[in-house]
């Protein structure tokens, strides 16, 4: 099967930063893709190398298996959702849509009537005569989608889209796009720093650090196998485990990760079921988070695990602040992790 | 000490606001608009003919002579041909490196920009146009450059041109408008620049990914979003090139424009009736020019 977009070997520097380092990559047509990673971590780079805002020093990039490393943005069949919108703020939104037509040498009449088409599919019909500055930050991520959406590209790019706004709004968005990509059938790439939104909305994930690809996985892959100590501590949140650590724990000297909500907290005196890994230790911190309940546990080892603890309704269960508790689980939940 | 005053005027904000805006008010209401007003006032009188007096009534006569006259609506077009041209061409060299200073120039580069398209205002303003007389003399560093690169033919042809040439480039228009385009090009240079750093780069981005070559992003994107620059830019040239005297006097044909013109009538000639209303031409045609300016959108973008 051709990928729809192909990363070969790419390299790409400013300057003394590296910012793609190497990077290998194929993009599945169809495919709901995300690229996941902190700020800095080459995420932006790779999209702007694949809709042709940049050059890599080294390296292809392949679109329907064509090669289009030197091919600029207007001969590319993608298109791209802006972190800022880009809209122009010189036309009216129904302009802004109508562009891409525009700047093809479109009729008029069918400019007209396709953009009306296109501003119907984000519920924005009957604001096709306002300016850019007229619209809520909402409303302008939907122009911004309907325009990009106008040429009927295969592939649609979106940088950090839903970044600036509200935490409701960015809710409605995820389900909406989710579902829009599924009607077109086109394949999505996305560029988020939030892990939370890339485990919701992508097919697959690539978790980017320091300009290298961390790993590639699934959502479910990559939450309950991380390969790296990074990606543990980047996609939901985990206890790595060092190495030294763990040998007073597990009598093994591999570093490993645990999510929090696969710990148990037992009381002092309780007897762990047969084949737990259980130790013991002191309930330092409890932070409350509504659905669950954080617990901080130090060892007697001397470590400091996070323990998940969902809410039971009851404040009753839940052992005082500074006292002594066990802690177990199951030896498969551990997550041995590759060093480095 | 200054505490208490501190205190005082914190809170009463329309009280600070206008303590502050007391000086610049004043001076612009008396020194500035009355002054303009007192000129307006003495275009619509007249001279009179024997005495030389002026007569303080109210009379068209002074205009009647302005738009009638022949040699007064030769200098009014003179004067607005140059201001055009030189607005023109200010706009077309200045464009290419306002958007160099504007998009692509390091920081380092760009302040560098910047110190060198102002650095030429620190010096005299009479210094610069008598050095621009001996550069386009006839025996001077432009004609012997333009020689010595075997260009001397097309400098004469130039110079044949009816109207527009001359016995040398230093009394010619074409040397006028050359030396009005070097000294007003930094007043276009820095509205543009700063005008097309206002532009996001992801619009020209945008642009080029919805199908854009960079021909259409540059008339569809950037510049209509450079117009308020390019407006206020021209505004700058265009009115210094219709007030000024001394370039037209020093470097060029004999030809009068209407700086001279105020100078003269005021001066030698003793007719400020005159004098007011060929300064009234160039804040009319201004105003006309903003006008259209804003009809045709230039400042929507702002």
């Amino acid at each position: 099967m051709t990928h729809a977009i192909e990363l070969e070997d790419v390299s790409r520097a400013f300057g003394a930063v590296l910012a793609l380092d190497h990077v290998s990559l194929g993009i599945l047509p169809g495919e709901f893709f995300a690229l996941l990673g902190p700020s800095g971590s080459g995420k932006t780079t790779c999209l702007r190398l694949i809709a042709g805002f940049d050059h890599p020093d080294s390296g292809r990039v392949l679109l329907d298996g064509e090669e289009v490393t030197d091919v600029p943005p207007y001969d590319r069949n993608l298109n791209t959702v802006f972190q800022d919108y880009a809209l122009f703020p010189h036309m009216t939104v129904a302009e802004n849509v109508a562009y891409g037509l525009r700047v093809r040498g479109v009729a008029a009449a069918e400019q007209r009537r396709r953009a009306a088409g296109m501003l119907d599919l984000v519920r924005l019909g009957s604001y096709g005569d306002r300016r850019p500055a007229q619209l809520s930050g909402g409303q302008r991520q939907r122009v911004a989608l309907a325009r990009a959406l106008i040429n009927q590209p295969k592939v649609l790019l979106l940088d950090e889209p839903l970044g600036a706004l509200d935490l409701k709004l960015r809710e409605e968005m995820q389900v909406e796009l989710k579902s829009l990509q599924q009607r077109l059938g086109i394949t999505f790439v996305f560029v988020t720093h939030d892990q939370g939104e890339a485990l919701s909305m992508a097919d697959r994930v690539a978790v980017f650090s320091h300009g290298r690809i961390e790993q590639l996985d699934t959502p479910r892959g990559l939450y309950t196998r991380p390969r790296t100590a990074f990606v543990a501590n980047f996609v939901g949140s985990a206890n790595v485990v060092t190495a030294q650590a763990a040998e007073r724990l597990t009598g093994r000297r591999e570093s490993f990760a645990i999510r929090p909500e696969q710990i148990d907290l037992l009381a002092d005196d309780a007897v762990p079921a047969a084949g737990l890994i259980w130790c013991s230790g002191k309930l330092e911190d409890i932070l409350y988070h509504g659905a669950s309940s954080r617990c901080h546990v130090r060892l007697d080892a001397g470590t400091v695990l996070a323990v998940a603890r969902p809410e039971s309704g009851s404040a009753s269960h839940v052992p005082p602040r500074g006292s002594s508790v066990r802690i177990a689980w199951r030896p498969e939940s551990m997550v041995l992790l590759e060093s480095g | 000490m200054l505490r208490p005053v501190a205190t005082f005027l914190h809170g009463r904000n329309a009280f600070y606001v206008s303590l502050l805006l007391l000086p610049p008010l004043l001076w612009l209401g008396t020194v500035y608009l009355a002054s303009l007003f007192a000129l307006l006032t003495q275009s619509f009188y007249a001279i009179d003919e024997f005495t030389a007096r002026i007569v303080p009534e109210f009379t068209l006569k002074t205009y009647g002579q302005l738009f009638t006259q022949p040699a007064n609506v030769d200098i009014v077009l003179r004067t607005v041909f140059m201001a055009v041209a030189v607005t023109a061409a200010a706009a077309v060299v200045a464009f290419p490196l306002a958007n160099y200073m504007a998009r692509h120039a390091g920081p380092k580069m760009k302040a560098l920009c910047y110190v060198g398209v102002m650095l030429p205002m620190w010096t005299s303003y009479l210094v610069k146009v008598y050095a621009w007389r001996l550069i386009l003399a006839k025996q001077g560093i432009a004609s012997w450059a333009m020689t010595s690169l075997g260009l001397g033919g097309a400098l004469d042809t130039l110079l044949a041109t009816p109207v527009v040439g001359g016995p040398s480039l230093a009394s010619s228009y074409i040397g006028m408008f050359i030396v009005f385009v070097y000294m007003w090009l930094p007043f276009m240079i820095l509205p543009l620049a700063a005008a097309l750093e206002r532009v996001p780069g992801s619009l020209l981005q945008a642009s080029a990914d919805l199908g854009a070559r960079p021909g259409q992003t540059f008339r569809n994107v950037v510049l209509p979003l450079a117009l308020p620059g390019l407006a206020a830019g021209s505004v700058f040239t265009f009115s210094l090139t219709l007030g000024d005297y001394i370039i037209p006097s020093v470097v060029g044909a004999p030809g009068y424009f209407i700086g001279m013109m105020v100078y003269q009538q005021q001066g030698t000639a003793g007719n400020m009736p005159l004098a007011a209303a060929f300064s009234v031409v160039p804040i009319v045609l201004i105003a006309v020019y903003l006008a259209l300016a804003k009809r045709l959108g230039a400042f929507d973008a702002l």
